[in-house]
């Protein structure tokens, strides 16, 4: 900021002009000395990217085609196996259900995350008393470490002494305990049901942000045009909310496919697979079947699906910066 | 303006430098971290102990037989305690940038698993006796031939009944299936089950399943056997019929004891570390049997549980010498009465059962049990992993009626 302020200074043409006279034949010296600044500054983070994004990503790759056991740690030797991960990966019998199950989690998750949380970010733009105070217990979901949350939550959905059921018992909604964590066709619903109470926060907060962005003016000259309510909504809020959506919209998928904890934590994958994704999966083999390779094999799988989404996302922010 | 200029480029490339220079001193700081790869070889002062004991009382009571140890031996320890889960993630992590500790506990299932990695050392190398143990536990401690790993207590499961519950109901305690599923039936009423047991779907539900598929002559080589599938359809029977709550599928063994000590479970299928744990239960009038066989006929084979001592490969001799001093120390017969004391777990040398017995009568059923116990890992070592995720597999479809047991265990064989 100083040096243009200084440039602008009119002693400036003086100097620029002598210092030209006295280097001539030193200006090309000068573009390359400003080159290679350029270079070192962006060396860093060069060798971040590379030793912390690259280098897994690679590895993660190469394991996939080795045959990578407990051994390989101690001795560094994996025998290459070619294709040979990725077929018996792509051909177990529960491969389908893994990526059934992560679309179904990950659609039920975003659907209900996005409409609740942009409900409540239009409920909270209204000024009210508490409006500040109840918008931070909101975040609260956020704020607990997730191992805490689903451990609570799988003690509130017990079939005998849960919560819920208690608390549905006393309504004499159900008579008996619904068995929402041990029931094949329940188990799924239960845990999206989880972790959409977790990522309200997030999207709450992101699309709140987005609302303060819409200038006032645009509904007070909407209302006089009589666009008030689900009009107001619908012609000035969605529109101009639009970039922030589809950013949060595939962050939020993108966080959603690698989601392992809560998984694991309310019913490990059970009953008999009911709640298991492309993300359990790939961590029970590596970490408790010990087979590296296959689980680097089904993490590349994630990693591709998440890499299309990434790809939506990019042209979603370059579009929003065009606008 | 010039100077303004010039002290903008200064910092440009004082920045730039400072950051290349710095990186990689951040990069190396990663690196260290253990104390195994000591240079001088003839004074060993300290080791380094790698343990999953932390939790009390068991981290307290490890710690000083550990520290007694070192003494003997004329060394300090630098201990580590991890949670269970973290142990063989580090451990895998610390044989590839070999800084694995001198003094390392595994649980026994994965000792094959890192020994057939190369990272331990045989015991016999330091002529460590293993005369007098029970046979699952060596079994349980040997990869090819050669011994390991020596545990000073193991554990196993058994019954564990109400006294008061079973009493009220006139039952008594059940030695055959067909008894137990009378007596589940009987004692299942209201908000309370007869039995409760743990059939979720880790190693833990198939450590649950491993004494009912055994003792009917089950193995786990093959488990699409009708052995195996007659214990699956004991299993699918109690819970079809409400003696056991279909929330077995989701429940640990902590939340088969929680569902015993608030009486919504009359009988359970749970271990001797829960001892401390119900004798606090002021109410509490529990009694320990052998798990039920099929036939009176049958004895029970019960799986055997603990933790074994190993003396991984450092690459320094003096350090692995006075390693194996400390892991002969702590299966010393003092130490393993000691411990197994302290820790309500069973010595696992059989020369000591019956003493301990004698003196612990409330371990009397297990210190019985792990005469015979068998070692998960006893038939197929390295290869355990992947057929117990089988078992489980079969126990998770059968017991939510997705496959009868049969059917259950052949798809799961494959």
């Amino acid at each position: 900021m100083s040096v243009t302020a200084d440039l602008s200074r009119p002693d400036h043409r003086h100097v620029v002009p002598g210092a030209r006279r006295r280097a001539p034949g030193n200006r090309g010296g000068y573009r390359q000395r400003e080159r290679i600044f350029q270079w070192l500054f962006l060396v860093p983070a060069v060798l971040y990217m590379a030793l912390f994004f690259g280098y897994p990503v690679a590895k993660n790759i190469v394991m996939s085609f080795q045959d990578y056991t407990t051994a390989t740690f101690f001795t560094g030797e994996a025998p290459w196996v070619g294709l040979q991960n990725y077929v018996s990966v792509l051909t177990s019998s529960l491969f389908s259900r893994s990526l059934v199950n992560t679309a179904l989690f990950t659609i039920g998750s975003i659907a209900g995350q996005f409409v609740i949380g942009l409900a409540l970010a239009v409920f909270f733009r209204r000024r009210f008393p508490l409006n500040g105070i109840l918008r931070s217990l909101m975040l609260l979901p956020w704020l607990l470490p997730l191992i805490v949350s689903s451990a609570v939550w799988r003690w509130i959905l017990d079939k005998d002494s849960g919560a819920l059921n208690r608390f549905l018992g006393d309504l004499h909604l159900v008579s008996t305990g619904v068995p929402w964590l041990t029931s094949t066709s329940l188990a799924l619903i239960a845990v999206v049901g989880v972790n959409i109470w977790i990522g309200i926060p997030f999207n709450l907060t992101i699309l709140y942000g987005g609302l303060q962005e819409i200038p006032d003016e645009l509904y007070e000259a909407g209302s006089l045009d009589g666009a008030t309510h689900w009009k107001a909504f619908r012609h000035i809020t969605w529109p101009m909310l639009r970039p922030v959506v589809n950013v949060v919209l595939v962050l939020g998928v993108v966080y959603t496919l690698k989601v392992l904890d809560i998984i694991l934590g309310l019913t490990n994958g059970g009953p008999a697979n009911a709640t298991q994704t492309i993300a359990t999966q790939s961590y029970s083999l590596s970490f408790h079947e010990f087979k590296f390779g296959e689980g680097a094999a089904l993490g590349n799988v994630l990693v591709l699906i998440s890499l299309v989404f990434a790809v939506f996302y990019l042209r979603a922010s370059r579009r929003a910066v065009d606008e | 303006m010039k100077s303004a200029l010039k002290s903008k480029k200064h910092q440009a490339s004082a920045l730039a430098v400072t950051a290349l220079i710095g990186l990689p001193l951040v990069l190396t700081g990663c690196g260290g971290g253990s104390a195994s790869s000591g240079g001088a070889s003839d004074s060993v002062s300290s080791l380094s102990v790698l343990d999953y004991y932390n939790n009390q009382p068991d981290k307290t009571i490890i710690g000083d037989a550990l520290n007694a140890c070192a003494g003997k031996s004329g060394v300090t320890l630098q201990r580590e305690t991890v949670p269970g889960a973290s142990l063989i993630p580090k451990v895998l992590q610390q044989s590839s940038s070999k800084t694995l500790p001198d003094v390392l506990m595994l649980d026994n299932p994965d000792l094959q698993q890192i020994a057939s990695s190369g990272a331990l050392a045989p015991l016999t190398d330091f002529k460590i006796g293993t005369d007098g143990y029970a046979p699952g536990v060596l079994s349980a401690g040997t990869y090819k031939d050669k011994i390991y790993g020596l545990a000073p207590t193991v554990n196993t499961i058994a019954l564990f009944y109400n006294k008061d519950l079973l009493a009220s109901a006139g039952v008594t305690p059940p030695t055959t299936w067909e008894e137990l599923k009378a007596a589940a039936g009987k004692l299942t009423s209201g908000g309370q089950y007869g039995l409760a047991f743990d059939a979720n779907p880790t190693y833990e539900g198939t450590w649950q399943f491993l004494p009912f598929m055994w003792s009917n002559g089950g193995d786990e080589k093959n488990i699409n056997s009708p052995q195996a599938a007659e214990a699956l359809q004991l299993w699918t029977d109690l819970v079809k019929n409400g003696s056991v709550s279909s929330s077995a599928l989701n429940w640990t063994q902590a939340d088969v004891k929680d569902q015993f000590v608030a009486g919504k479970a009359a009988m359970m299928v749970n271990g001797p570390w829960q001892i401390p744990v119900l004798d606090k239960q002021a109410g509490l009038n529990y009694g320990v049997v052998k798990i039920p066989v099929k036939d009176a006929s049958q004895t029970v084979v019960a799986p055997l549980g603990g933790e074994v001592w190993t003396v991984p490969q450092t690459g320094n001799k003096a350090k692995q010498a006075k390693a194996a001093e400390i892991v002969a120390c702590m299966n010393s017969d003092e130490n393993q009465l000691a411990l197994a004391k302290a820790r309500n777990t069973i010595p696992s040398k059989t020369t000591l059962a019956a003493q301990f017995a004698t003196d612990n009568p409330k371990l009397a059923t297990f210190t019985d049990l792990v005469k015979s116990a068998r070692a998960r890992t006893g038939e197929l070592g390295q290869d355990w992993p992947a057929q117990a995720t089988k078992i489980y597999t079969a126990i998770q479809s059968a017991l939510t009626g997705q496959a009868s047991p049969a059917d259950a265990l052949k798809q799961a064989q494959g």
